[in-house]
């Protein structure tokens, strides 16, 4: 006999705390909002003018699009990677371990799950506040289209919050600092260079095309690319599936492997 | 198995890590209103326990029920009423003073906006109304376990754990931190402490549960075990003397513990250490009643722990 499954409803306390974690860090971002929007707003609008005015003149046009525009929103699906990456493996293993802050939490009703989730909501939403710095300079520079802006930012929370997932698979084995070096050189750069950031897929040899398939970051670019120029993404559901199938797996195996961590 | 005078119930505990038995059939009651010492050496069991108590690992075999909740299943809702001053200083450091309760309320589900008046009142009861705004890192070792029991009864809890609340600090400051500790208990809050301090223990319990290998192995009032553990009188001896004085074995109703290079001698009548210093009038040594400190080596003898 199975047990029965608890409603929904009875998640809803776990949500609640998880907040508090999500608020938490909120909170001190934005204690240090403006060097931490310069770095959002400046460094993607350094690369963009460099690589798309500079790279641009010797290359015109990619994929139908001038090279600025396809630049743009390719670095836009890759900087909430990179972002959600960076906050669930540095900034998390900083709250949980030599902080100590999860340990602060955790005499409180919050359960290790609980903080988990804020800690994914959290990284999640950094994602998103850095794809958004890139589609606000792009916007500025008349590259995207304002509707299609608003379209892809839900998809671009989504992978924010797929790659923090998978970034605190990472961070629930870490005993320090050096072992993500590893993982943006073995993980993520790769993944940058295989998704059709920089340049088309279809300039890839063909296994890799197939491979590049089963990553993340390829179904983001997939679906935030043409969005971001006015157009329907070419097989939405497949790419949404795929998103959201990475962000439960690494979500749920995120929490298991934190719970054995704190409760042994 | 109701107990509706007792804050914490264990029975029957047992917590083993990879095959080292580190909590070993431990039972405990603290009934509320008091406060209750846990000692015992390093690598007792004490860290283990509170980690139980606090839901944060699951026993292997036992019962445990805070105020009555059982753990780990209700642990979240005992939580909600426990406050906890942690071994390490885990204040959050990315806020200043004030911000540290505010957040710490919104983890408990309380609303920070409506506490302002109960943030003031806690600083002042730690004495640090005037750093409201100070970043952590200007606060002194004193001001920071200060914060950290002050943001431990943001929720008003009825039940407190401290965990060596005051390792590492100056008399003043450790005095300080007391007297909070007895005004806390006089508010009727039930308190839960760990310490090292034998002193500390003395003057802050009302009972004392001794913890060596995972199990008890006394408890009473501080007075009561030292009547029932040690005699009442001892003379401290460098180890030099003592051999001079061929002390060593028992003899005559008094008892030797050597520990390093000092002897101490336990008598039950003042005198047999008086007639036994007059021996050797050279001699630096010192008569005194015996404390709660020769009950912790009586109990858990002297080798080094670490």
């Amino acid at each position: 006999m199975t047990e029965p499954r608890p409603p929904l409803r009875a998640y809803l306390p776990h949500l609640r705390r998880a907040l508090a974690v999500w608020r938490r860090n909120t909170a001190v971002w934005h204690k240090l909002l403006i060097p931490s929007l310069l770095a959002n707003f400046g460094e993607p609008l350094l690369y963009l003018l460099a690589f798309g005015y500079g790279f641009g003149t010797l290359v015109h046009r990619v994929g139908g699009l001038p090279y600025i525009t396809f630049l743009a929103t390719g670095i836009a699906c890759s900087s909430a990677m990179n972002a959600a990456s960076f906050e669930a493996l540095y900034s998390t293993y900083t709250r949980m371990d030599p902080q100590k802050t999860w340990e602060g939490i955790h005499a409180t009703p919050l359960g290790i799950p609980d903080i988990v989730l804020g800690e994914l909501l959290w990284a999640g939403t950094k994602g998103l506040i850095n794809a958004l710095a890139i589609l606000i300079v792009a916007l500025a520079l008349g590259l995207v289209a304002p509707a299609g802006a608003l379209w892809a930012l839900p998809v671009l929370f989504l992978s924010g919050l797929c790659f923090a997932a998978l970034a605190l698979v990472a961070t629930a084995f870490a005993r320090g600092y050096d072992f993500f070096t590893y993982y943006f050189t073995l993980v993520l750069t790769p993944l940058l260079l295989v998704s059709g950031v920089f340049f088309p897929l279809a300039s890839l040899p063909r296994p890799v095309r197939l491979g590049a398939r089963l990553l993340p970051l390829t179904h983001v670019v997939s679906l935030v690319r043409p969005l971001l120029i006015g157009q329907s993404p070419p097989h939405p559901l497949t790419d949404l599936a795929v998103l959201t199938a990475y962000t439960l797996f690494a979500g749920a195996g995120a929490l298991v492997l934190f719970v054995r961590r704190f409760e042994r | 198995m109701d107990d509706n005078a007792a804050a914490l119930l264990v029975t029957d505990l047992h917590k083993t890590y990879g095959g080292r038995t580190v909590v070993d059939g431990l039972s405990l009651r603290v009934a509320r209103g008091t406060c209750v010492g846990l000692l015992g050496p390093n690598g007792a069991g004490k860290t283990t326990t509170l980690r139980l108590l606090l839901g944060h690992t699951r026993p292997d075999a036992g019962r445990i029920e805070v105020l009555g909740f059982s753990i780990p299943d209700a642990a979240s809702q005992a939580r909600a009423r426990l406050g906890v001053v942690g071994q390490s200083d885990n204040l959050d450091p990315d806020f200043n003073v004030e911000e540290n309760l505010y957040h710490y309320a919104r983890y408990y589900g309380l609303d920070p906006r409506a506490l302002r008046e109960r943030f003031t009142d806690l600083l002042t009861f730690a004495g640090l109304e005037d750093r409201r705004g100070a970043p952590l890192r200007e606060l002194s070792g004193g001001m920071r376990r200060r914060l950290a029991l002050v943001r431990a009864l943001v929720h008003d809890p009825v039940m407190l754990f401290l965990d060596e609340p005051t390792t590492g600090l100056d008399p003043q400051a450790r005095f300080h931190l007391w007297q909070r500790f007895r005004q806390l208990r006089r508010e009727g809050r039930t308190l839960l402490l760990t310490t090292h301090y034998m002193e500390e223990a003395e003057r802050l319990c009302d009972r004392l549960v001794v913890l060596d290998h995972g199990r008890v192995v006394a408890e009473g009032a501080p007075q009561e075990l030292v009547r029932r553990h040690v005699e009442p009188f001892v003379l401290e001896l460098p180890a030099e003397a003592g051999r001079g004085l061929g002390l060593r074995e028992e003899r005559h109703g008094l008892r030797t513990l050597h520990l390093e290079e000092t002897v101490f001698v336990y008598a039950r009548a003042r005198e047999d250490l008086e007639a036994l210093l007059s021996r050797c009038p050279e001699t630096p040594a010192r008569l005194r009643p015996s404390n709660l400190e020769d009950v912790f080596f009586a109990l858990t003898g002297h080798a080094l722990r670490d």
